[in-house]
């Protein structure tokens, strides 16, 4: 098992330091992208531009500019906005985190209780109506696009039902659980549930389909056979199997949506979160508060993988001698 | 026809005797006899014809230019002209606020958007243009992860290290943030590269960014079957024959793999498509006054209470197009891969 955590260690930093790079590349290295254009405006003319490459330090060779870059993400932590002249990068990323954190983990808890309902419904009664119903709502929630179910959703609360019904909605935006913790579950109760009807969608159909594949297995099948309540027999033995898949994939996607996946949601409810950063400098072109926020997502994209592999070898020995 | 055969006999049976006929033939009596995914088939059919006759609606039945402005022109309703872009009535009564839906097939059917443009004729535009990226990219994406995928479960080695090591990268790279990175760059300058030169409002751009971003996706299932296939027996029989590798890949490991690609193709163009409209929301994608599914959302958030059909229109066209993909591709799924026919054969 040691050796196995630490040939994922070495694996992970091997993928981290890829994606730095390559982050590094597409932002200042793709042909024809001139970042001391952007920074010196326009119509600069070429003393300026030399000006600019030089204070930047983009004069300099390519592997010398991703060390520097690097060396201002990582130990000395001043890395500057290109825009906002002087504003330091990382303290917006970690300002902006625990909005994002908030919006992902309310989700979560939404998403993975309302599926696995779901999922078990319909894997038990597989075959009859019910099944139908929760497979269709599921695929209903998988075909819509995030960020128009999000405007819908603001259609109705702020505007069309907020004389009556969603009067108690606050307009768009986070308030800070310090500052007001009720305020801070009216603020994202319908961000946390836009963004999590995708994910229902999805974990309910695997989890369907993971529990039917499991009412066939011989050890419920011996589990039934030796008399067991088939409540018993769907909880203790069918559900736990079925649950593998499940959390990997919850890793995975928990992993993705607090890097950044929830960008779109976090963009159409006006939450100043990691994604929000990201869209805003996205509109200014920003290069380096981009490049920060997409390693930022990487590493915990990075992270969970490896903590859904570590997981996964604690659970199935099989794994470690891969 | 082959409907009234199968229905004589139950549906075991018709497995068993059917298996004679061959694997493609087995596989469309089986979508054929999958109403559900038949009929979202058809659905889908519909959605692609109304958007290819996009020309047609606004020549001919509507008269509209939807690429051009038109803040100060007038249309009819019940007969009588109108202007467009209405004078608010609300505060001071400055700002303008676009015609609501008609429901008149030749007059601004769905509305305007804030430019005077008819909403109706830019859905069906737009539908063309996402339905064009979003097949473009799904069949880029299935071609080059058949050949990473193929190329690396079958020579395996250094060249499966290299290129596995690389999938992996993409894999982990959040690939909403890679198409966003990707597209920043790209959508902002345009890209020269040696003789290609692409500008920015070209729609080159986002099919390949789409289109390259969710390899991984097809290619590392592609790869580990054709690790697998190249241990069964038939292929160590072709190479005792003699076979070259580029005869065992194209005879012998590419039919086998096809069906993978084939039924994740209508999945991937489901998710390229919600990819290209995320995309265009976020005005990295088709640019303007091009429009697609997702550009149009855009244009409606800003009228969004006042005029919400707009922002509904498209969206409910996105929906419904991946709704129809992902059951199709549900059916597909069924009746082409052998582990389901396996479970149906248990039960």
């Amino acid at each position: 098992m040691i050796r196995f955590v630490a040939h994922r260690f070495v694996s992970m930093l091997f993928v981290l330091f890829s994606i730095s790079v390559l982050a590094f590349l597409i932002f200042f290295a793709t042909p024809g992208v001139d970042p001391a254009a952007r920074i010196a405006g326009r119509n600069a003319d070429q003393a300026t531009l030399r000006a600019v490459r030089h204070d930047f330090g983009l004069d300099k060779p390519l592997p010398v500019r991703y060390a520097l870059m690097m060396k201002k993400l990582f130990v000395t932590r001043d890395l500057t906005s290109y825009v906002n002249r002087g504003a330091k990068v990382i303290p917006q990323v970690t300002q902006a985190a625990p909005v994002t954190l908030s919006l992902v983990f309310g989700a979560a808890i939404i998403w993975v209780l309302a599926s696995i309902g779901m999922g078990m419904l319909a894997g038990v009664f597989r075959g009859k109506p019910i099944d139908t119903v929760v497979m269709v709502v599921g695929l209903i929630g998988i075909s819509m696009p995030v960020f128009w179910l999000g405007e819908v959703v603001n259609l109705f609360t702020q505007s069309r039902l907020h004389g009556s019904v969603f009067s108690w909605v606050p307009p768009l935006g986070y308030v800070p659980f310090s500052h007001s913790p009720f305020g801070w579950f009216k603020s994202l109760i319908f961000p946390w549930l836009t963004l999590s009807i995708l994910y229902i969608g999805i974990y309910a159909r695997v989890l369907r389909s993971a529990i039917v594949e499991a009412q066939e297995e011989d050890y419920v099948r011996t589990a039934r056979a030796k008399g067991l309540t088939e409540r018993r027999v769907l909880f203790r033995h069918a559900l736990r199997t079925s649950l593998i898949g499940f959390v990997s994939l919850f890793g995975l996607d928990f992993g993705a949506l607090v890097g950044g996946g929830a960008l779109l949601t976090e963009v159409v409810f006006n939450l100043h979160g990691v994604g929000k950063l990201t869209y805003d400098s996205l509109q200014n072109l920003d290069l380096p508060v981009i490049l920060a926020t997409v390693i930022y997502a990487a590493f915990f994209v990075v992270v969970a993988n490896a903590v859904v592999d570590l997981v996964y070898a604690w659970l199935d020995p099989r794994v470690r001698r891969a | 026809m082959s409907g009234a055969i199968v229905g004589e006999v139950p549906a075991e049976a018709g497995d068993l005797a059917a298996v004679a006929v061959g694997p493609w033939q087995l596989a469309r009596r089986r979508l054929l006899r999958n109403r559900v995914a038949l009929g979202m088939a058809g659905l889908l059919v519909v959605i692609v014809v109304l958007c290819l006759c996009a020309p047609l609606y606004a020549d001919h039945v509507a008269h509209t230019d939807p690429f051009r402005s038109n803040v100060s022109g007038t249309t009819i309703v019940n007969g009588k002209p109108v202007p467009v872009m209405k004078s608010s009535t609300q505060g001071l009564g400055l700002g303008v606020t676009p015609i609501g839906p008609t429901w008149d097939i030749h007059h601004y059917f769905l509305g305007a958007d804030e430019q005077g443009r008819d909403v109706a004729a830019r859905l069906l535009y737009g539908g063309r243009n996402s339905l064009l990226i979003g097949t473009s990219a799904a069949l880029i994406t299935c071609f080059l992860a058949l050949l990473v995928g193929g190329v690396a479960g079958f020579f395996g080695g250094i060249v499966d290290g290299v290129l596995s090591r690389i999938l992996d990268v993409v894999w982990a790279f959040p690939v909403y943030l890679l198409a966003i990175s990707l597209s920043t760059v790209l959508i902002a300058r345009g890209l020269s590269f040696g003789p290609i030169h692409l500008t920015s409002g070209s729609l080159l751009l986002p099919i390949a960014i789409i289109g390259l971003v969710y390899i991984p996706y097809v290619a590392r299932p592609i790869r580990g079957e054709v690790l697998s296939i190249r241990r069964r027996e038939f292929v160590e029989a072709a190479i005792g024959l003699g076979a070259s590798n580029w005869r065992l890949l194209w005879s012998d490991v590419l039919p086998n793999v096809i069906t993978t690609a084939i039924v994740l193709f209508p999945l991937m163009l489901a998710i390229d498509m919600l990819t290209e409209a995320a995309l265009s929301f976020l005005s990295i994608g088709v640019q303007e006054p091009n429009a697609s599914w997702g550009t149009i959302i855009l244009d409606g958030q800003d009228v969004l209470y006042t005029r919400p059909a707009v922002a509904l229109a498209p969206g409910i066209a996105i929906a419904l197009t991946v709704l129809a993909l992902n059951v199709l591709g549900d059916g597909i799924r069924d009746a082409l891969d052998p582990r389901a026919k396996l479970r149906r054969t248990d039960s």
